[in-house]
């Protein structure tokens, strides 16, 4: 069984600020986290190499610090990452993204299953994850909360939806995105870590990947980010005191008057 | 010249912050009320490989740096002071004397199993007559046949009651100080009461009794009568582990004061506006960098294999003593607020104070350093 993991660098999540200008969000002197749902995809990926045996890589595009997310993935387990990176790749929207992700991956070319987080914290589309199924011509199961059987050819998992559980099963090689009930990622060891120091992460650019250009980064992106800003918090509060039965009253009462009610 | 952390140390200090706010901090003002000792947590560090940290992987260790032991205290002391206690006591008083001066049998056998977390490790020096004075040791130890027979009492004693052995000093029929491994079900070596503490409340203090207590003659660590010339090594290393612990209590304490300044009105504006409170967190804002400065360059001095005696004395001194003024002066800038529990500051003066005597008073500390400048 080998599987690939995808995984983004992102700015903590508490953290978030933009840049008015350009509108992208300042990802530079910021603390980076692994994009917590990817924490659980690679949880996964090192959980199925731990019982059925194989490998488990990790993948990801991103400025040069990216290395320090995939050097994490390492010391949690993963047996290899490798980096995209390069300044053509900037800007990219998710159709860019997983374009780049798929070259990427055929680059890497043997595997049998893609793992991905449900979606990213800081882009929350949720469409890297099936685009790059479809660049790869194959099946792609979204919001998985459980692997209930994998074989060599087959995966059948547990999909939660809006309202319930799905059962869904897909012939393998096959991608899956994972949500936050499908396991319980591992503390990171600190032996892991100093593994991680001596592990040496590839970076690959367009060449390696063989990517067309005008397809990646900015200018391979259609979407294109007219604004944004983060909503603004009003700090008035006002504290109501007094008997539970007594703040009722007075919520009601504020209510009316603000003709809310 | 460099003063940044390597990636590595960046990636475990991270690590433990990580834990150490997510599941350290949630029960450490409830196990400083009830002085529960945290198992759970104990186990978790030894799986992650806090708990040998910066030993080599040939012996169970995580082969990190002294800088890195140095980090993953300070981030623990930040949110849980005993513990933080606990797991230095453990590396450096308890671990570090058997990879020091243990043979590889006893390295195998003790130091393995204690880096590996199975159980922790403890280090008895201080006895009733013989504190600053650890040369005043007055438990024997009688060699008869192929065995150690143990006699004394032990003080204040760190981590017994989960600790695998204890490295105990004591007297031999050759002059001066010896050490031995005390594995702990030794016949005749028992545990006292816990004591009731000030602070350092859910750490393990207690006394140890060797009543005739007997051990193998292999038990014997390092040279016969050269315990002396040992333990002085242990604790240089041991006070990088205090001024780590200092550190990290004493941003501990500038954060809380300094988040409560800036949210507590009183005339009209917060706090943090009145020069006067203005002025105390900018102490000890600098204070802290300069602590911070200190500590590191004694752990890198140890890691570069250059004397650091005097630094590592310099480091602890100035740390402990500006943990406890620091935890002063959040709990004067929370006024009332600071001398309840509900705060915590309260908590942190109680555990800093422990600082400036653990591991050598501050008296200890600046002999030390006096007789390194040549008085
Ligand atoms: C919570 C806790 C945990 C501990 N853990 C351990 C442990 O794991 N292992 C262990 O072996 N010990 C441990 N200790 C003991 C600790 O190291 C001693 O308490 C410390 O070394 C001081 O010894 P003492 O208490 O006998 O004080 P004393 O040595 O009696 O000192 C009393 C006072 O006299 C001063 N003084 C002494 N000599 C001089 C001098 N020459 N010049 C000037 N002033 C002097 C001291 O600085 C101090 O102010 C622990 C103590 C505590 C409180």
């Amino acid at each position: 069984m080998k599987s690939i993991v995808l995984i983004k660098q992102i700015p903590d999540t508490g953290e978030m600020s933009m840049d008015p200008q350009s509108k992208w969000l300042v990802r530079e002197d910021v603390n980076k986290i692994i994009n917590p749902f990817d924490t659980y995809a690679l949880e996964e990926g090192i959980r199925l190499k731990e019982q059925h045996g194989g490998e488990v890589v990790a993948l990801s595009m991103g400025p040069e610090h990216s290395k320090e997310a995939l050097k994490e993935a390492i010391a949690m387990g993963v047996d290899a990452s490798i980096l995209i990176s390069g300044d053509v790749f900037r800007g990219a929207d998710a159709q860019a993204t997983a374009y780049v992700l798929a070259k990427g991956i055929a680059k890497i070319s043997e595997y049998d299953l893609i793992i991905g987080g449900i979606y990213t914290s800081d882009g929350a589309t949720g469409q890297v994850g099936p685009a790059v199924a479809e660049h790869l011509g194959i099946p792609h199961i979204t919001g998985v909360r459980k692997i209930r059987e994998i074989s060599e050819t087959r995966i059948e998992v547990e999909r939660l939806t809006d309202g319930g559980v799905e059962v869904v099963e897909a012939e393998l090689p096959a991608l899956i995105t994972v949500v936050k009930e499908i396991n319980e990622p591992r503390l990171t060891s600190l032996k892991g870590i100093m593994k991680a120091k001596k592990a040496e992460i590839p970076i690959w650019g367009m060449d390696d990947i063989e990517a067309t250009e005008g397809r990646v980064g900015e200018t391979g992106s259609k979407a294109k980010v007219i604004d944004t800003w983060i909503p603004q918090r009003s700090k008035d509060v006002e504290m109501l005191e007094g008997s539970a039965q007594e703040i009722g009253k007075a919520i009601v009462d504020k209510l009316k008057t603000a003709k809310i009610i | 010249m460099n003063f940044e952390l390597t990636e590595e140390q960046r990636m475990i200090q991270k690590t433990v912050r990580e834990f150490a706010q997510e599941v350290i901090a949630p029960g450490a003002e409830r196990r400083d009320e009830t002085t529960e000792f945290p198992e759970d947590i104990v186990k978790d560090l030894g799986e992650m490989g806090i708990l040998g940290l910066p030993f080599p992987e040939e012996y169970g260790g995580v082969g990190a740096d002294t800088v890195s032991f140095a980090l993953a205290v300070e981030e623990i002391a930040k949110v849980d002071a005993s513990l933080a206690l606990t797991v230095s006591a453990h590396i450096s008083l308890g671990c570090a004397p058997l990879y020091y001066l243990g043979s590889e049998e006893q390295k195998k056998r003790y130091l393995t199993p204690a880096l590996q977390g199975e159980y922790l490790a403890a280090f008895g020096l201080t006895e009733p007559n013989a504190g600053s004075d650890a040369g005043g040791t007055e438990t024997t130890a009688i060699l008869e046949g192929d065995h150690w027979r143990l006699n004394g009492t032990k003080m204040f004693i760190t981590n017994p009651t989960y600790a695998g052995y204890v490295v105990a000093t004591a007297r031999t029929a050759k002059e001066g100080i010896s050490s031995f491994i005390v594995p702990k079900d030794t016949p005749g070596y028992s545990i006292g009461q816990k004591y009731e503490k000030l602070g350092m409340r859910s750490s393990d203090t207690r006394e140890l009794i060797f009543s005739d207590a007997r051990i193998p003659k292999e038990n014997l660590l390092g040279t016969e009568g050269e315990g002396f010339k040992g333990f002085l090594k242990v604790l240089d290393g041991g006070r990088i582990g205090i001024a780590a612990l200092s550190l990290g209590l004493a941003e501990a304490s500038l954060e809380a004061a300094l988040k409560y300044a800036k949210q507590r009105v009183q005339f009209g504006q917060p706090i943090s506006k009145f020069q006067a409170i203005q002025f105390k967190l900018a102490d000890l804002a600098t204070q802290i960098e300069m602590a911070r400065m200190g500590l590191y360059r004694a752990a890198w001095l140890k890691d570069n294999h250059q004397k650091y005696t005097k630094e590592a004395a310099m480091a602890k001194l100035f740390a402990s003593e500006l943990a406890v003024r620091a935890a002063n002066e959040a709990i004067q800038i929370h006024g009332g607020y600071g001398y309840m529990k509900e705060y915590h500051v309260e908590r942190f003066l109680r555990d800093a104070k422990l600082l400036e005597i653990g591991e050598g008073t501050s008296e200890v500390q600046r002999i030390v350093i006096a007789r390194s400048i040549g008085c």
